[in-house]
């Protein structure tokens, strides 16, 4: 297609330009030059209300590291209760999905609502489902304990109040993951299981052996957005715990936005966020390098 | 111990891509069994939303919980569709509607051009300007929310709809997934726009973008949905009350009615009705979409 292109190319040199310009105007305005001016602020004692924004060097991100700054405790703390919720969604949300991916995968009828409805909840905002669980989760009067028995302190005690954070988000989002696999289960060519069938494996062995090699690139996609997704976690301890009890569900976004955008306090705030994206992309090459390894498909070593 | 270990090799076990049926009574109960029962863990808390909205409030907070209203009322609607007041939902309703109908079309806008001329034309810049673009996807939303909020402040749209509307639309996601779109097409088809005399413009206008209305609409839901339910940057940049959008606008709700429950899920029902009708009617291009976004692993 691109040879064809150039045989019978008929337009002015900067014809490309003019089409991409609308975005680039965008994404140079809200993309570029934030990360800049991000970068910037995070060099600078920024602060909002005031004109002298004086150079600072790396002290926004040193005093990250100094346990006498004012802004270690609450800092590591949000990165803290960011770090024990992604531990423990990310493998609910990347193998749970996956066995439900491999049912929805089978031939039946209603395959398809079937598919919607495990969907659906990722349709709804965080507001909506942060609001419903607050009320579902109610230790007094909400439907969970009131139809079994129970009087779990669901929102209002540790570690209850993360498993309720992470149930609910497993909830919501589950769908959006199923659907990312069921495509990737599509491109795995049958005849590897029937392959597999004949050399007389079982069925886990052939998900084993088959299924999973075969996702493997699908599967880092799904940890890499994962792991970003619920580092990006805010409405939800919002919504449901208001961060609490105490502050162990107050995460690492809710606390750089009350320093920022709060208490305008742009330089330390900047300084968190880059901090936490560098450990992201740390993670994520991790975890590509660390799958990339692994499970290569058998039709293709 | 080979009698006990046989039944379970000669059970056909679903081969997990190939589709055959479950063969076995008992293993069809159980599968279907989990399905139902999965169902209504996904279905339930929706329909649970709708109940207790037509509840009265001691009725919603009693113990042990009724399921159905004994006595349905509307009362926590009527005093949320208001326009005006300290929580006007309708008015908030009409600005989510808005806000997310504008996003949408920006993001056509500027997107499909963008998308045609990485897919389809030739230029120097084009491989940078793709790697740097898609690049981006992976770049944690966070870092520009501090740094945004200073552009939109400079641009003096701190507290308007503008905040809402324009710089979600600098997102790459839609010129990535146009871009994938547009450049399986077939060259036939503007080659032969291109002998009878058609610009560059014309063929994209004519001819690829009628050619890839699916995509389009994929696009146009995505936007919708995402601009519809955004929660962290409508609750910074909007202060006035009458000019929240319906996430914003909750947060605010529950913070006030924290133990009227009907209508606090009244609020969140009337958030939850356009999407999930957008989502019954356009649900073959949201899954479509959310398919192809994965393929880009």
């Amino acid at each position: 297609m691109a040879s064809s292109h150039a045989k019978i190319r008929r337009y002015a040199p900067w014809t490309p330009y003019l089409f991409m310009a609308p975005f680039l105007v965008i994404f140079v305005t809200f993309v570029a030059v934030p990360a800049g001016l991000g970068l910037w602020m995070s060099l600078h004692d920024w602060d909002f209300m005031l004109e002298n924004r004086p150079f600072v060097g790396l002290q926004n991100y040193l005093d990250l590291f100094d346990p006498a700054s004012a802004t270690f405790e609450m800092f590591w703390n949000g990165m803290r209760a960011t770090g024990i919720f992604t531990v423990a969604s990310v493998p609910l949300l990347v193998s749970v999905p996956l066995g439900l991916a491999v049912l929805l995968n089978r031939r039946f009828a209603g395959r398809t609502f079937f598919r919607a409805v495990f969907f659906m909840p990722y349709v709804l905002g965080v507001a909506v489902v942060g609001l419903l669980f607050r009320f579902i989760l109610d230790p007094n009067i909400g439907i969970v304990n009131g139809l079994t028995g129970w009087s779990i302190p669901w929102i209002t005690a540790q570690p209850w109040a993360w498993i309720s954070l992470v149930l609910m988000t497993v909830w919501w989002t589950l769908g959006f993951n199923t659907i990312i696999y069921l495509a990737g289960l599509q491109d795995i060519p049958s005849e590897l299981y029937d392959a597999a069938k004949v050399d007389g494996a079982s069925g886990w062995q052939q998900f084993r052996h088959v299924t999973l090699p075969g996702l493997r690139t699908v599967m880092i996609f799904v940890v890499t957005i994962t792991v970003l997704a619920s580092a990006n976690m805010f409405g939800q301890s919002d919504l449901v715990t208001g961060g609490g009890p105490g502050d162990s569900t107050r995460t690492a976004l809710m606390v750089f936005l009350q320093e920022g955008l709060g208490a305008f306090r742009m330089g330390n705030a900047a300084a968190m966020s880059y901090l936490l994206a560098v450990f992201l992309g740390i993670i994520s090459i991790i975890n590509v390098l660390a799958m990339r390894e692994k499970r290569r498909p058998r039709w293709r070593s | 111990m080979a009698v006990l270990t046989r039944p379970e090799q000669e059970a056909p076990t679903p081969a997990p891509a190939a589709g055959r049926p479950p063969r076995s009574l008992v293993r069809s109960a159980v599968f279907w069994t989990f399905l139902l029962v999965l169902t209504l863990v996904f279905v339930g808390p929706i329909v649970w939303m709708l109940l207790t909205s037509i509840k009265t409030n001691p009725e919603a907070t009693s113990v042990p919980p009724t399921i159905l209203p004994e006595d349905p009322t509307g009362a926590a609607y009527d005093g949320l569709m208001r326009l005006d007041g300290s929580y006007p939902v309708l008015r908030w309703f009409l600005n989510s509607l808005l806000a997310a109908t504008l996003h949408m079309l920006l993001v056509l806008a500027v997107a499909s051009p963008a998308a045609y001329a990485l897919a389809r034309l030739q230029f120097k810049l084009r491989g940078l300007f793709f790697v740097v673009i898609v690049s981006t996807l992976f770049v944690p939303g966070f870092v520009f929310l501090l740094p945004n909020y200073i552009i939109i402040d400079k641009l003096g749209w701190l507290d308007t709809i503008w905040a809402l509307v324009v710089p979600g639309a600098a997102g790459a996601f839609g010129v990535f997934f146009l871009r994938q779109f547009f450049a399986m097409l077939p060259g036939e088809l503007e080659e032969a726009a291109l002998i009878d005399g058609a610009n560059q413009w014309q063929i994209f206008t004519r001819v690829v973008l009628p050619n890839s209305k699916p995509a389009l609409a994929t696009l146009a839901v995505l936007s919708f949905l995402t601009n519809w339910n955004d929660f962290i940057w409508p609750i910074y940049v909007l202060f006035s009350p009458e000019r929240l959008t319906l996430p914003a606008g909750l947060r605010l709700l529950q913070g006030a009615y924290t133990t009227d429950y009907p209508v606090i899920m009244a609020g969140a029902f009337v958030a939850s009705v356009p999407v999930l009708v957008l989502f019954l009617f356009t649900q073959r291009y949201v899954i479509e979409g959310v398919s192809r976004s994965g393929l880009k692993g």
